[in-house]
């Protein structure tokens, strides 16, 4: 159990024993979403962890470093930035998978456009966004936040 | 479906190439240990800003503010996990509607999407401090000029009138309670 790990659990359970001091009806309802939730995201995380496996353990980690690892510079960057705006990832299940990219040598900036694309633009979404709100501005958010993607990949990449 | 098509491929793939599939195995089971200890805890934390922040607070809060404080509103509020994206199309067609700033419902949108508190969880687990934090403190420095942009491309092409934007960018750090 890493340290990481044990800092947020105690932080959660700090927070949870708040909430039941403070109201126990609450609480326990906040339990039972929170047991709904494992419910229904319990099996496409449990398929991530296989998908996980399956991609170390199968595809060589040089094909994903010649894609979008860091010495492919922009034209990498702009793969998983790519990536990240048409999949349908949740993010909940993105962070794992973005670490095993970086562990077969994807690069940092390839990642951070990655998850920064995967989360701010969704195509799946688009049609529901450009009715409920309006075309304009749901082609402007969605083309500005790819810009944005980008320059956090940048920066990010130039700090780190 | 997604679960049992992986695991017959996994199966298929693991019985075919021994070796490889191994160690599929094996760094699956690593990365089951790191889930089965954060997971809960993510769980936990959404289940309790559901039931102590309701839906109602953060469209209030939201409404007519405008300048620096509605801009940072926008942010806060978007990170409280109150449900996916698509969940927020329709209150940001409302506070639209009531008058709210395009800037500030673009970038509550941004940050509903991309800063889930809960979720923030997953990536210190996963890619560490430095990452999740860098990451996070560039998104919300970037997302506010990114909506002051983009509500100066909507109005002029609008035609409505097109104010001088004031494109400051802080880079405050990302507010983080716990």
């Amino acid at each position: 159990m890493s340290l990481t790990a044990i800092v947020i659990d105690s932080l959660v359970g700090a927070c949870l024993l708040a909430s039941l001091l403070k109201d126990r009806e609450k609480t326990a309802s906040a339990l039972r979403i929170a047991l709904n939730a494992v419910k229904r995201m319990g099996p496409s995380v449990l398929a991530v962890i296989a998908v996980i496996g399956l991609i170390v353990g199968f595809i060589p980690a040089k094909w994903v470093a010649s894609t979008i690892g860091s010495e492919k510079g922009a034209l990498g960057l702009l793969i998983a930035a790519a990536l990240g705006s048409v999949l349908f990832i949740p993010a909940l299940i993105a962070f794992p998978l973005a670490k095993s990219l970086l562990d077969m040598g994807a690069g940092l900036m390839s990642m951070a456009a990655f998850i920064t694309t995967l989360t701010m633009i969704g195509f799946v979404f688009l049609p529901l966004e450009i009715r409920e709100l309006d075309r304009r501005f749901a082609l402007l958010r969605n083309g500005l936040s790819f810009l944005v993607a980008l320059a956090i990949a940048l920066i990010m990449g130039l700090i780190l | 479906m997604f679960l049992a098509s992986s695991i017959a491929a996994f199966t298929v793939l693991s019985l075919l190439y021994r070796d490889r599939g191994s160690r599929a195995l094996r760094i699956s089971w690593e990365y089951f240990q790191e889930m089965v200890f954060i997971l809960p805890a993510v769980m936990i934390l959404m289940g309790l800003f559901a039931v102590w922040v309701k839906r109602e607070t953060v469209v209030r809060y939201l409404g007519e503010e405008s300048g620096l404080p509605g801009l940072l509103v926008s942010i806060l509020l978007g990170t409280l996990p109150t449900g996916p994206l698509y969940v927020a199309f329709p209150l940001a067609a409302m506070l639209l509607k009531k008058g709210a700033r395009v800037a500030n419902v673009m970038v509550f949108l941004s940050a509903w999407a991309c800063i889930k508190l809960p979720l923030e969880l997953m990536e210190l687990q996963f890619l560490g401090w430095k990452f999740t934090f860098l990451r996070l403190g560039l998104t919300v420095a970037l997302v506010i000029p990114m909506g002051l942009a983009g509500e100066a491309l909507y109005r002029s092409g609008r035609a409505v009138k097109a104010e001088g934007v004031d494109v400051s960018d802080g880079g405050m750090e990302c507010g983080r309670g716990d």
